[in-house]
C-alpha cells in the first residue's frame, strides 16, 4: 500500500518537474505562469494589458493567413452545395417543362380550334412580319413624346405600323424615311389609341398625356374601370390587331381621372418591334 | 550528401508538423463550423497535446503548448492564462500517464484522456462561469467532450501512421 502511494507520487512529481530533451520550463513552472497571467489579467494590470495587444496583434494577422485553407474549404463546400442545389432545380424544372410540355400542346390545339372558329363566323385572322429596329434617339421633349427607330422605307417601314417592346403596345409610326423613321408613342398626347379594359370588357380610348402615364377617354362605363384593370388594344377601326397588352389602371396618381401605367418603361426602350399584322391569305 | 542533407531537412519539417498543427488549430478554431451542423464540436488541440505529450513528448514543446493557449485566449476570448492553464493540465496528465503505463493501449490511453478531458472541461466551466462570469453552454460543453473522445481514436491512428511511415519513427506506439 505505502509503495502504491510512493509509486504515484514518484510518477506526478516526474510528471510535473522532469524536463524532456530541449524543454526549457518544467510542466510546473509553466502552469504557475498561467496562473500569474490569469490572476493579474483579471486585476487588469498594464503589463498584462501590453502583452495580450502585442499577442492581438500577432494573432489577428496570422489568423487570416492560417484561415486561408479553411476559407479555400469553405468555399468548395459552399460550390458543391450549389452544384448539389443545381441538379435538384434542374430536375425539378425538368419537371414543370414537361407540364408546360403538355400545356403548350393543349394551347396549340386552342389556337386551331379558334381559328377554325374564327372562319366560321367569317373573322379576319391576321399574320405578322416583324422587323427589328434599333433606337437611334429619345426624345424627351415635354411636347413630343417620339423615338427614332433605324429602319425606314428600304427596310419596308410604312407608316401606321405598330411598334412593340417584347410583348407590349410601345406606339406607331407616324413618319418615314428612307433609313429612319419616326414613332409616336402612346405617351403623347396626340396619341389616341382604341383599347379595351379587362375585366368587364369595357371599350374605351387610351389618350397619351405627355408625361410617363396615359389616360382613359370617352368612355361611359366609367365607373366599371377598377384599379389594377388591365388594358389590351381593342382592334377597333382595324388600326391595331386585338389583344396587345398596354398597361394597368393605376390610381394613386393625384387626380380624378383613370391613369394608365404603360408595361413598358418608353424611357429605357433600346431595341423595338415593328410589327405589320395583315389579313391572312392563307386561311 | 545533397541528398541526404535535403532527406534531413525535410525529416525535420515533417517533425515539426505537430507545433504548425498546433497552432494552425488555435489561430484557426478548427472546429468545421462552416458546415452547419449544429450538434458538432470537438476540440482538436487536445487531441493532439494529449496524443503528443503521451507518445511524442519531445514533438510539442511544453513553451509552444503555453503560447499556444494564450493564442487560444484571444481568439475565444477567454481570459489570458486560461486555456494555456488547461492545455498544461493535459500535459501533466498525458506525462503521469505515459509514466506509469508499462504495456501502452489505446482502449486505457482513450478512457485516461475522457477522464482528463471531463476534468479540464469541468475546471474550464467552472472557472469561467464562476470567477470570471462568462455563460457558457452545459449541452455544448457535453456534446464538445463526446466528440472529442470519440476523435480521439481516429487521430490517434492517424498521428501513428504520420509518425511511423512519413516522420519514420517506429517508437510511436
Amino acid at each position: 500500500m505505502e509503495t502504491s502511494r510512493d509509486d504515484f507520487v514518484i510518477a506526478l512529481r516526474s510528471a510535473f518537474l522532469k524536463k524532456g530533451t530541449q524543454q526549457r520550463f518544467s510542466l510546473l513552472s509553466l502552469i504557475f505562469f498561467s496562473i500569474i497571467f490569469l490572476i493579474l489579467g483579471s486585476f487588469n494590470f498594464k503589463i498584462i494589458n501590453h502583452i495580450k495587444t502585442g499577442i492581438n496583434e500577432i494573432v489577428y494577422r496570422s489568423s487570416f493567413i492560417v484561415s486561408v485553407p479553411e476559407k479555400l474549404l469553405k468555399d468548395s463546400y459552399l460550390t458543391i452545395q450549389n452544384h448539389n442545389k443545381l441538379y435538384k432545380e434542374n430536375e425539378k424544372i425538368k419537371s414543370e417543362l414537361e407540364i408546360l410540355k403538355a400545356k403548350d400542346l393543349l394551347n396549340e390545339f386552342i389556337i386551331l380550334e379558334n381559328q377554325r372558329l374564327k372562319k366560321v363566323v367569317d373573322d379576319y385572322l391576321v399574320k405578322s412580319d416583324t422587323i427589328i429596329a434599333k433606337v437611334l434617339s429619345d426624345k424627351g421633349s415635354p411636347f413630343l413624346r417620339s423615338i427614332i427607330i433605324n429602319k425606314g422605307s428600304k427596310h419596308k417601314i410604312n407608316l401606321g405600323m405598330v411598334v412593340m417592346d417584347g410583348a407590349y403596345l410601345v406606339g406607331k409610326v407616324v413618319e418615314v424615311n428612307y433609313l429612319s423613321s419616326r414613332v409616336l408613342l402612346l405617351s403623347d398626347l396626340n396619341s389616341k389609341i382604341p383599347v379595351i379594359v379587362e375585366p368587364n370588357a369595357v371599350f374605351s380610348i387610351l389618350s397619351g398625356t405627355g408625361k410617363d402615364h396615359g389616360i382613359i377617354q370617352y368612355s361611359k362605363k366609367y365607373e366599371d374601370i377598377k384599379n389594377e384593370s388591365v388594358i389590351y388594344t381593342s382592334g377597333a377601326g382595324s388600326l391595331f390587331k386585338a389583344g396587345i397588352p398596354i398597361g394597368k389602371i393605376n390610381n394613386n396618381f393625384l387626380n380624378d381621372e383613370k391613369n394608365i401605367e404603360f408595361f413598358s418603361d418608353f424611357s429605357q426602350l433600346r431595341f423595338v418591334k415593328v410589327v405589320s399584322f395583315k389579313k391572312s391569305e392563307t386561311e | 550528401m545533397t541528398e541526404l542533407r535535403s532527406k534531413n531537412l525535410i525529416r525535420k519539417i515533417l517533425s515539426n508538423i505537430p507545433i504548425l498543427l498546433l497552432f494552425i488549430s488555435v489561430l484557426n478554431d478548427f472546429d468545421f463550423n462552416h458546415l452547419g451542423l449544429k450538434y458538432f464540436s470537438f476540440n482538436f488541440s487536445y487531441i493532439l497535446i494529449f496524443y503528443y505529450s503521451l507518445k511524442k513528448s519531445e514533438s510539442l514543446g511544453y513553451t509552444y503548448i503555453f503560447i499556444a493557449g494564450l493564442f487560444n485566449d484571444v481568439v475565444t476570448g477567454t481570459p489570458m492564462g486560461l486555456s494555456s492553464l488547461m492545455y498544461l493540465i493535459l500535459c501533466v496528465a498525458a506525462s503521469y500517464l505515459r509514466n506509469i503505463t508499462l504495456r501502452p493501449s489505446l482502449i486505457n490511453d482513450c478512457i485516461f484522456f475522457l477522464i482528463t478531458i471531463l476534468v479540464i472541461n469541468s475546471l474550464l466551466f467552472v472557472s469561467l462561469n464562476f470567477i470570471f462570469n462568462y455563460e457558457l453552454n452545459y449541452f455544448d460543453q457535453i456534446i464538445n467532450i463526446t466528440y472529442t473522445f470519440l476523435f480521439y481514436f481516429l487521430f490517434s491512428n492517424l498521428f501513428d501512421f504520420f509518425e511511423k511511415y512519413l516522420v519514420g519513427r517506429n517508437n510511436a506506439r
